[in-house]
């Protein structure tokens, strides 16, 4: 009966060891801002990515070969999605941490108990929500226009949460160390729109002169398209084991830069 | 009294190399009301964001309650409600749910009972669906308030939270702030209306350049610093001071019809007597006299100008 008698208690003034109102009500502030803002987080990425599949989809894919047994229309799917999801992870990544220092409102987050962790939990954890809700709806709206199919559906929601997660957080750092609005714009539209592009979202790497080809290997979103692309057709450029070692690298690296941040209150604290 | 809050040797050094506090140490008892003085710039803010954990001090420590505020910052945090100088919140948000989001925020589990006292308290009650762009000023100011209420801290701290709000509704905040206190919270608050501080205060603190020069209960130090001033009516009207009393602190107002002498309440011998002889011996004639005691502000002003 006296067993646990001995177990020491936490001193009563010591609250919980993790503070789940706090990583709520944070993640549920940024899902309602975003359906607040519905039109602009999820329909405008929508229409601009039926577009792409009016055009490249149909009518330009209806004059290309199919590449490796798929019609291009289909073989662009995965690629077009992971370029909404990575655009928009790191823009509501950075938006929602930016924005409470652009306005004043960080002092709440600073002064509250929470830990640095469950801060990013929630607002990581709300901006990667957002993603992969869009990358979905995304699918939705090609499988419509052209004819999908997805051979392993597990690994595609993992490789969509993997990369959501890893781009939101990417987004997170970004939005702590911007100062501007032009800062925040700047590394999204050239730096990650470029490596996007040329990261095989519409053709497969095999169709590149060898040269182009090995520079390729060096930009990470390849690698992200090619596991991605993998989970919906069982074929990829490049093995479906390196995909998910480096987008996780990736992930690992963001982790260990956002904890080094908060640590040292990076730009947060004076 | 215990202890609520307890500050020592806290300094705190800018990253542009500017010193904000300077070896401060300050005890705050439980239950009382505070007030914080000094001019712009003096390092109120300063201290006030380090004990909340927005500002890293340079070095010293912070205890709340016995906790640690950087060792032990959950239980530490938890206790303190801040209002901030600045008035910042998420515009586009209804009033009730940015409440009830800070409440959340400070790990309390939801409870409308509270929030729906609080807002009441803070006469939002009834703007509790509005977009708080929609609010007036003071009515924002409110929202901060209620804010900081939503998670019942044991320690709140006000930073100017009266500033640029009308007579009516500083009068309405007062009593908020009184009410509080009657429920045992310890209240800190910094203000630029010394009459604030002298209404509600239990104990001042003066702060200057990032020292602070004085703590003391505020009877004390009204008596202790307090002046006196003597104010003669008189009979007939004089040009200038009579040469034979220029070596006494006089002062000549009301157009020559008044004659001020201040002097230190508490020192052995006033002069005032010695001074009354004099005047008569001059044959000035006076039709009245009063004293009165000099206010806070006149007190706080002598200290930060003597610093
Ligand atoms: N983030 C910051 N970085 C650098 N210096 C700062 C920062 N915040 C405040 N200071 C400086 O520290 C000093 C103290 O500022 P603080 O805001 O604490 O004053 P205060 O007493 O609150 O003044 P006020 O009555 O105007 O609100 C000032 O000289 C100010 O310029
Ligand atoms: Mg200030």
């Amino acid at each position: 009966m006296t067993i646990h008698s001995n177990v020491t208690k936490p001193p009563p003034t010591q609250p919980v060891r993790f503070n789940r109102h706090g990583v709520w009500a944070i993640y549920k502030f940024e899902m309602a801002r975003a359906l607040r803002t519905l039109w602009q987080s999820f329909l405008a990425p929508v229409i601009s990515t039926a577009l792409y599949f009016v055009v490249f989809g149909s009518a330009i894919g209806s004059r290309m070969e199919a590449i490796d047994g798929t019609s291009y229309g289909s073989y662009i799917v995965p690629g077009l999605i992971m370029l909404s999801v990575l655009t928009q992870s790191v823009s509501n990544g950075s938006f929602s941490i930016f924005m409470p220092q652009f306005s004043g409102t960080i002092y709440e987050l600073l002064s509250a108990p929470i830990s640095a962790f469950e801060a990013v939990l929630a607002y990581v954890g709300a901006a990667a929500t957002k993603s992969v809700v869009l990358g979905l709806i995304i699918l939705g709206t090609a499988s419509l226009i052209v004819p999908v199919e997805i051979q392993h559906p597990l690994w595609m929601l993992g490789f969509l949460v993997l990369t959501s997660v890893a781009f939101s957080l990417f987004g997170f750092i970004l939005g702590i160390w911007g100062q501007t609005f032009e800062q925040l714009q700047f590394v999204p539209s050239l730096i990650l729109t470029p490596l996007t592009f040329l990261g095989g979202s519409f053709y497969s790497i095999d169709m590149l002169p060898p040269f182009w080809r090995t520079v390729t290997l060096f930009n990470p979103v390849l690698y992200l398209i090619s596991g991605f692309r993998w989970s919906f057709f069982g074929t990829s450029d490049l093995g479906v084991g390196w995909s998910l070692l480096m987008t996780s690298l990736f992930l690992l690296v963001c982790l260990a830069i956002v904890s080094w941040m908060f640590k040292t209150g990076y730009r947060l604290r004076s | 009294m215990p202890t609520a809050l307890s500050i020592s040797n806290l300094n705190k050094v800018y990253d542009g190399g500017l010193q904000a506090l300077t070896d401060v140490s300050l005890e705050i008892r439980k239950g009382e009301i505070f007030a914080l003085l000094g001019p712009n710039g003096a390092g109120k803010t300063t201290l006030i964001s380090a004990v909340c954990g927005i500002v890293s001090p340079t070095s010293g420590s912070i205890k709340v309650n016995g906790n640690d505020a950087a060792k032990n910052f959950r239980a530490a945090r938890a206790a303190i409600g801040l209002v901030p100088q600045e008035i910042s919140t998420d515009m586009f948000e209804p009033v009730q749910s940015t409440v009830a989001f800070s409440r959340g925020l400070f790990g309390r589990a939801p409870d409308p009972k509270h929030i729906e006292k609080v807002l009441r308290q803070t006469a939002l009650w009834e703007k509790r669906k509005d977009r708080i762009m929609t609010l007036s000023g003071g009515m924002k100011r409110r929202v901060m308030i209620a804010k900081a209420l939503a998670h019942e801290p044991e320690i709140l701290f006000l930073d100017e939270p009266t500033a640029g709000v009308d007579v009516e509704l500083r009068r309405s905040m007062w009593d908020v702030v009184r009410e509080l206190r009657r429920s045992g919270v310890t209240i800190i608050l910094t203000t630029h209306y010394i009459e604030e501080a002298e209404e509600m205060a239990d104990r001042i603190g003066v702060i200057s350049n990032g020292k602070l020069i004085v703590v003391e209960d505020k009877t004390t130090l009204m008596q202790k610093l307090g002046r006196k001033r003597l104010s003669l009516q008189l009979q007939e009207h004089l040009e200038q001071l009579p040469g034979e009393l220029e070596t006494w602190p006089l002062e000549l107002a009301g157009d020559g019809w008044e004659l001020h002498y201040d002097f230190d309440a508490n020192a052995e011998d006033s002069g005032v007597p010695a001074l009354l002889n004099k005047i008569s011996g001059l044959g000035i004639s006076f039709k009245d006299l009063n004293t009165s005691q000099s206010s806070l502000e006149e007190i706080f002003v002598g200290l930060v100008n003597k610093n």
